[in-house]
């Protein structure tokens, strides 16, 4: 699943995704018909709306294979989300969206979990600040993003002050509080740069969508990188079995 | 410009009033954290136990009403049951009529100001003396509580200390101690002339009848040391099923809240004192008070009421540290309130008028973490968006998704979206569609590249 802010704007972070999944091996299908997950009508409280998006992207992605995104909030909306959205209703409306639900993952929840791939390797000369998106509270994704980060070589993450607080984009609620969004983003761009790191890296294009914008529009120094790009640039500077 | 109250709330602030209140609850937010992680190896699992208790309760709750009603009878307290605001405050003007009293002394509450009852009293001709440090100094400068447990996080001392020295509580002095000690000797005088105290409960143990009430000042222990009449109002989402189940609450609630193992103060109250005691009232009241709870428990936001008043929620709460208390309109600010300002009370216009508070959110779940009793905050204010419109809040800032839906499902019009949308990145500001209009008012827009990720797919051809 590419993910619709993928598809409209970071089609980089896509193919990042489908190279780091080839190679550990994987066979990757992009199905053409795919959209978004939902979430977006979801969280503005249109469920009608959402429940329309999530049943097409059920029967898109219908199946049994696994179904990977590079995003902790699409892979929270189609394996929570969806489960309220479909709620009380009928067996076989619910039944494409629970099977979604179980065959999800997160990308590095999927390497390390799912495959069992806990190190990563290659090179890549950086310190890193890593922004683990709000949607991946509570689940084996910020962990394993850390684990594959980690192993990588000329690596070194950093940490920064209140990693917990969001970024302040939450979607439409960038739009409708932007003050109070641009503040939140403020803090943790601050909070960011006092650690000094070379790059940002979070496993969310919305986080970063909405942290670069923000420092662009003020001028502000910031690399930003989707943690697929990371993990698919460590290959290429040092491929397994080069010297 | 938003039309979100709380955006423009937020923005007209002073820095004053912003660092006040962002310290403050990051400092909250940092003591909870080193104190339930220095002391419990699984702090999840303890939120996770109380959560169930507290359903549990809530699940069984006419049950444990009734029992506690006849635990608390039995030992000669009187229990009055009241089903909204109005007849809350009904309920403790007869009872302090009854007895001839004039003069209240009240602890901090957070039901006593939902029911605005200070306020009352006093338009009923009765003193009523706040006797909490904070709630004393809302109460000299006619402000609202802005915190559930720090109700003057938004204030700084030399606002307390302009406010004293206007009250002629001494000239301007902002040193935390002489506030303290002046506070002090003006209330001791008006705990030994009081006739009648009224505390909330945090807790009401079924089995027992036990109530529980938490305090760092000792202001309850003065209250009800020297008068003789007792009127403790509770919410009936309160109780607990055992006194040894106090045990769970009382580990998280002063952690959650403050940081603290234990509040200075924790008494355990069961009904008027005995011929041995030579203190305490011989007149005990409790007020068990619905006030819209009942019709929360039949929904599906009913895990709202699991909530014990810590306050963490509003701490970690990155809108909250922005927007303060005050942005929300209510007794109750910050996530917990989000969800259930709309909800309390007995005229249902109020989730009319409280239809942009759940809006008020990221999501971003930080409250959840955080919530000793495991309340599921983030979904219970989707939940409320997705009644917001069907109440046809939409006017008022909800936001219709159906055209965005359509294309969505449709996949040959959102490729043709895909390649259509480059325009955006050519279109003169003014011609730029609304949302992506104010989304680039605070930030940079990233390039257009709809369509590139499925052309790259195509060009490298099957694997």
């Amino acid at each position: 699943m590419a993910t619709c802010l993928c598809d409209v704007f970071f089609d980089d972070v896509a193919a990042a995704t489908v190279e780091v999944l080839e190679s550990l091996g994987c066979r990757i299908a992009v199905p053409e018909d795919q959209t978004c997950c939902g979430q977006p009508a979801f969280n503005a409280g249109d469920w009608p709306s959402a429940r329309r998006v999530a049943r097409h992207t059920a029967a898109v992605f219908a199946g049994t294979l696994p179904v990977v995104v590079p995003s902790g909030s699409c892979a929270r909306m189609v394996e929570h989300g969806a489960a309220l959205l479909f709620e009380g209703a009928s067996r076989s409306d619910a039944a494409a969206p629970s099977s979604l639900a179980s065959r999800a993952w997160e990308l590095c929840d999927f390497i390390v979990n799912g495959l069992g791939v806990t190190r990563w390797g290659g090179r890549h000369d950086a310190t890193v600040a890593f922004h683990r998106s709000c949607h991946s509270r509570g689940t084996a994704s910020g962990a394993a993003v850390r684990a594959l980060l980690g192993s990588i070589d000329g690596l070194r993450l950093v940490d920064f002050a209140e990693e917990e607080q969001c970024c302040g984009f939450g979607g439409a609620f960038s739009i409708a509080f932007p003050r109070i969004s641009r503040a939140i983003g403020g803090a943790k761009l601050d909070a960011v740069a006092a650690a000094g790191p070379d790059l940002l890296v979070s496993g969310d294009m919305g986080c970063l969508m909405h942290l670069e914008g923000l420092a662009r529009r003020e001028g502000r120094a910031l690399r930003a990188r989707h943690v697929a790009q990371v993990l698919r640039d460590a290959l290429r500077a040092a491929p397994p079995g080069a010297p | 410009m938003s039309r979100e109250p709380i955006d423009r709330f937020a923005a007209a602030q002073s820095d004053e009033r912003k660092a006040s209140v962002r310290e403050g609850s990051k400092a909250g937010y940092d003591a909870r954290r080193m104190a339930l992680g220095r002391d419990h190896e699984d702090t999840d699992a303890l939120r996770r136990l109380a959560g169930a208790i507290k359903q549990h309760v809530l699940d069984h709750l006419d049950e444990y009403l009734e029992r506690s009603a006849l635990a608390l009878e039995a030992h000669g307290v009187s229990v009055h049951f009241a089903a909204d605001a109005t007849s809350a405050r009904d309920v403790v003007t007869d009872v302090l009529r009854h007895r001839g009293a004039r003069r209240v002394v009240k602890t901090k509450t957070m039901l006593g100001e939902e029911i605005d009852l200070g306020a009352h009293l006093e338009s009923r001709g009765f003193e009523c003396v706040e006797t909490d440090l904070g709630e004393f100094v809302v109460q000299l400068a006619h402000d609202r509580p802005s915190h559930i447990v720090k109700p003057i996080i938004h204030q700084s001392r030399r606002e307390v200390a302009r406010t004293f020295e206007a009250n002629g509580l001494g000239d301007y002095d902002d040193t935390p101690e002489v506030i303290t000690r002046r506070a002090r000797e003006h209330l001791r005088r008006k705990y030994l002339t009081a006739d009648a105290a009224i505390t909330g409960a945090n807790f009401v143990s079924a089995e027992s009848g036990r109530l529980v009430l938490v305090t760092n000042e000792g202001n309850s222990r003065f209250c009800l040391a020297a008068t003789r009449c007792h009127v403790a109002l509770v919410g009936i989402e309160k109780l607990v099923p055992r006194d040894r189940d106090l045990a769970v609450f009382l580990n998280l609630l002063a952690r959650s809240a403050t940081g603290q193992h234990l509040t200075v103060y924790t008494e355990f109250l069961r009904g008027p004192r005995g011929p041995a005691q030579p203190d305490g009232p011989d007149e005990v009241h409790v007020v068990f008070v619905d006030n819209g709870r009942s019709e929360i428990l039949g929904g599906d936001l009913r895990e709202v009421l699991r909530c014990i008043r810590c306050g963490a929620c509003l701490n970690v709460c990155p809108v909250y540290r922005q927007a303060s208390g005050h942005a929300y309109r209510s007794v109750y600010g910050g996530p917990i309130g989000a969800v259930v300002s709309p909800l309390l009370g007995a005229d249902r216009r109020r989730s009319l008028d409280f239809a942009d508070l759940p809006r008020a959110s990221t999501l971003c779940g930080a409250c959840h973490e955080v919530c000793p009793v495991d309340i599921p905050l983030e979904e219970l204010l989707v939940r409320l968006r997705d009644r917001g419109r069907e109440a046809g809040a939409h006017a008022s800032g909800g936001l219709s998704m159906a055209g965005w839906s359509l294309l969505a499902s449709r996949p040959a019009a959102w490729r043709a979206a895909l390649a259509a949308g480059a325009v955006v990145d050519v279109l003169p500001r003014p011609l730029l569609p609304g949302p992506v209009k104010a989304w680039g008012e605070n930030h940079a827009l990233p390039p257009w590249r709809g369509g590139r990720f499925r052309a790259w797919l195509a060009a490298r051809g099957p694997r």
